[in-house]
């Protein structure tokens, strides 16, 4: 019997499944007992409970009367807040860098691959150390704070001018959505007009009209206000104009910084991978340079760019993790606090990692989606 | 592909002004160009320059110095006081030459690993398990040495540690996740690619809390395991999930021919692997595995969220929490960037030798 390979096959998963059996079992048999001695309850009842502690930065109404369960989501949306911006950020610099990287100027090229492996050899972990602490020692305390326009400086951050609240400002923000979804119909039109008539209308001029348009117009409708809140030095602090946390500056600034060294290596590496014929076959069809990168090169090398792009996006997201090294209030840390006050390490861990691992799952599938609707058909 | 052109003798300095006016002065953008950065790092470099070194306090002096200074210059005077506990924590400083030891065998021990001379698996294996036993007589004591706890490790050694043999020890877990993710039995495939993608999804901190604090939970009530040996599996485990997909990218460039080969020959499964795939997957492979060596390298220093000694938590408290020094910080952070960065480059640019190394090989 044993010389039959599916036997054998057959012995072989149902000992994995076996051991992996015993160790749960093993495991959960002394995590009751454990949690018996401690009498700790499982449960995820805890996140109704009042928290009791307070969050410094939140995009969510949240006081420490609020429950545990609303202190994690301030903290999640702060994670994927901060995420966003450095995204944003570390994209425009990645590609500023990368092209630097293969500029035809020696000396811009040899300064942005100083830039890369200066940056990409260093921890981040360390590097936002650095940051947090050069915000909070180096610059001057709130009283002296440097000025530049209507912006300060200050260890207490960067604090500049607001709107004040008012409803025509989330009209202008639905404005900018709907900015986008009409670009987005405009661009498919071009395109499919472009199929058909080999002739394409401009995109560029009537997005740009649509995203400022469709704000100015939301803003406009509802009374257009003007009033806005400036910061004002008052005692130790500043009053009034938003604020924004040595915190969020120091995670910002390090993760823009850090994720921009490697994606400037992937733009560079999907703008090599074009073959120059490309270029020739361009020209030689008569192309402007414009055309030229927009219709040829760019829709190659971005096939390359985008599947390690993506994965850089996620590191980032996983990486602002990091933010509990210097006090940002992200998942992980209001996780962290949640856990020293109830005991419930289990369920915030996992309810940590469940997080993490939704967003990881819904980008790579989003992912595969756009690989097979880029992908070469080939004959 | 290469063309032949005319060679053409001309004097050095003409050459220099060639080279200078193709690479630099090409046009009139590039010209703006190569102004606008001499300005940026003329600007940049003479200011930390000046910082730095002109009116930076060296050598062994009295934080007075570094206060007179208001912040004008560097105080690099804090490194030249504390750098025996930035770079071994509070391991008894009568003994420090023994972490200082570990460290340089330790260092010796991958240079010598990356000789090809070496790649042997005999040679490898004896080298490393020789090397790791001295390493733990150095650090731990005993045998003629005083006994050192653990709790008292602390800094490059810990990173070290953590960092090499959280990838040695990693690599056959990963090899087989590896090879689980491409079997045929869906039970097997299906565990490894649970694990290999819930791993991969979440960040290191997160197992490494898990580490610190949930697996207490998991174990018999007494029986506890040292907090630094927790750490070192949590990064095992985490690094095994990377090294899988980094083996099963060698897999897949296996071609099929390979297979098909051992097959005709009468090989089993793990004949075939043994000594058919796994040479020729792990070869091409090593630039990558090298490469995943110093994102952990970089990674370990995250065990500071989890109070582990390493060496930036050692860089950090030395300076932080010295009431006198605390100010200059700066220049701790800037010493342990200093360190990391040799380590990274090296490492690196020895990946980039290699693939270049490799690939001429193969060609040949």
């Amino acid at each position: 019997m044993w010389a039959s390979e599916r036997f054998r096959n057959l012995v072989a998963q149902v000992a994995l499944v076996l051991l992996i059996v015993a160790i749960g079992g093993y495991a959960a048999h002394n995590l009751v007992h454990n949690l018996e001695s401690r009498s700790i309850t499982i449960g995820f009842s805890y996140l109704w409970h009042e928290a009791g502690f307070d969050i410094s930065e939140k995009l969510l109404a949240y006081d420490p009367t609020n429950s545990y369960g609303r202190a994690f989501v301030v903290g999640l949306l702060n994670t994927l807040f901060v995420s966003a911006v450095a995204i944003i950020a570390a994209s425009i610099l990645g590609l500023a860098i990368g092209v630097a990287r293969l500029s035809p100027n020696w000396l811009l090229a040899r300064l942005a691959s100083g830039y890369i492996e200066s940056v990409r050899n260093v921890p981040l972990i360390l590097q936002l150390l650095l940051w947090y602490g050069v915000i909070t020692d180096v610059l001057p305390p709130a009283a002296d704070a440097l000025r530049f326009g209507p912006v300060y400086l200050s260890q207490r951050g960067a604090s500049l001018p607001w709107p004040e609240p008012h409803g025509a400002w989330s009209a202008a923000l639905l404005g900018l959505v709907a900015a986008f979804v009409a670009t987005l119909w405009w661009w498919r039109r071009a395109r499919r007009i472009q199929m058909q008539r080999g002739r394409a209308p401009a995109v560029v001029w009537p997005g740009l009209l649509f995203f400022v348009a469709f704000p100015a117009l939301g803003w406009a409708l509802l009374g257009a206000p003007t009033g806005l809140s400036t910061p004002v030095l008052g005692g130790f602090d500043f009053e009034g104009g938003k604020n924004v946390s040595p915190e969020f500056m120091a995670l910002f600034l390090g993760l823009s910084i850090y994720t921009a060294a490697f994606i400037a290596e992937i733009v560079r590496g999907g703008i090599l991978a074009v073959p120059k014929g490309q270029t020739e076959a361009s020209e030689a069809i008569g192309l402007s340079r414009g055309q030229r990168l927009r219709l040829v090169i760019l829709p190659q090398a971005l096939r390359v760019i985008i599947p390690p792009l993506t994965s850089q996006y996620l590191n980032l997201t996983k990486n602002s993790s990091l933010a509990v090294a210097i006090g940002y209030p992200d998942l992980v840390s209001v996780s962290n606090t949640t856990l020293n006050q109830t005991g419930q390490a289990i369920e915030a861990i996992a309810l940590m990692m469940a997080v993490y691992l939704t967003l990881s799952l819904a980008i790579s599938g989003l992912m595969n989606w756009y690989n097979h609707r880029v992908k070469l058909v080939e004959r | 592909m290469s063309t032949l052109r005319p060679v053409v003798h001309r004097a050095p300095s003409e050459r220099v002004l060639a080279w200078l006016r193709a690479n630099l002065f090409s046009s009139p953008a590039n010209t703006v160009t190569t102004v606008l950065v001499v300005a940026l790092i003329a600007w940049l470099g003479g200011r930390f320059a000046e910082w730095a070194v002109l009116d930076a306090v060296w050598g062994k002096a009295g934080v007075a110095a570094c206060n007179a200074l208001a912040g004008e210059g560097a105080c690099w005077a804090v490194v030249a006081e504390k750098w025996r506990q930035m770079l071994f924590g509070i391991y008894p400083p009568a003994e420090q030459w023994r972490p200082a030891a570990a460290v340089v065998l330790l260092c010796a021990m991958l240079v010598v690993s990356a000789m090809r001379g070496f790649w042997r698996p005999w040679r490898f294996a004896g080298v490393w398990i020789v090397g790791t036993a001295i390493c733990a007589w150095l650090m731990g004591g005993g045998l003629g040495l005083a006994r050192v706890e653990t709790a008292q490790w602390g800094g490059l050694p810990i990173t070290l540690m953590l960092a090499v043999y959280g990838t040695f020890l990693a690599f056959p877990l990963g090899v087989l996740l590896a090879l689980g993710r491409r079997s045929q039995l869906p039970i097997i495939r299906s565990v490894s690619i649970a694990y290999i993608e819930l791993v991969r999804g979440v960040p290191l901190i997160t197992v490494l809390f898990m580490a610190s604090i949930m697996f207490a939970l998991f174990l018999p009530e007494g029986i506890s395991f040292d907090k630094l040996l927790r750490a070192q599996v949590a990064i095992v485990l985490f690094n095994a999930a990377y090294i899988a997909e980094v083996v099963r990218g060698g897999l897949q460039a296996l071609p099929r021919g390979q297979y098909e080969a051992a097959d005709a020959l009468g090989l089993g499964y793990w004949k075939t692997q043994l000594l058919v795939i796994l040479p020729q997957a792990l070869r091409i492979t090593i630039p990558a595995q090298v490469n995943s060596f110093i994102d952990n390298f970089k990674d370990t220093s995250l065990v500071i969220i989890v109070s582990i000694f390493d060496f930036l938590y050692a860089v950090k408290q030395s300076v932080v929490s010295d009431l006198d020094w605390r100010h200059y910080f700066i220049e701790g952070y800037l010493f342990a960037m200093a360190i990391y960065w040799v380590f990274c480059y090296a490492m690196s640019r020895y990946s980039q030798w290699l693939e270049r190394h490799l690939n001429r090989d193969r060609r040949s």
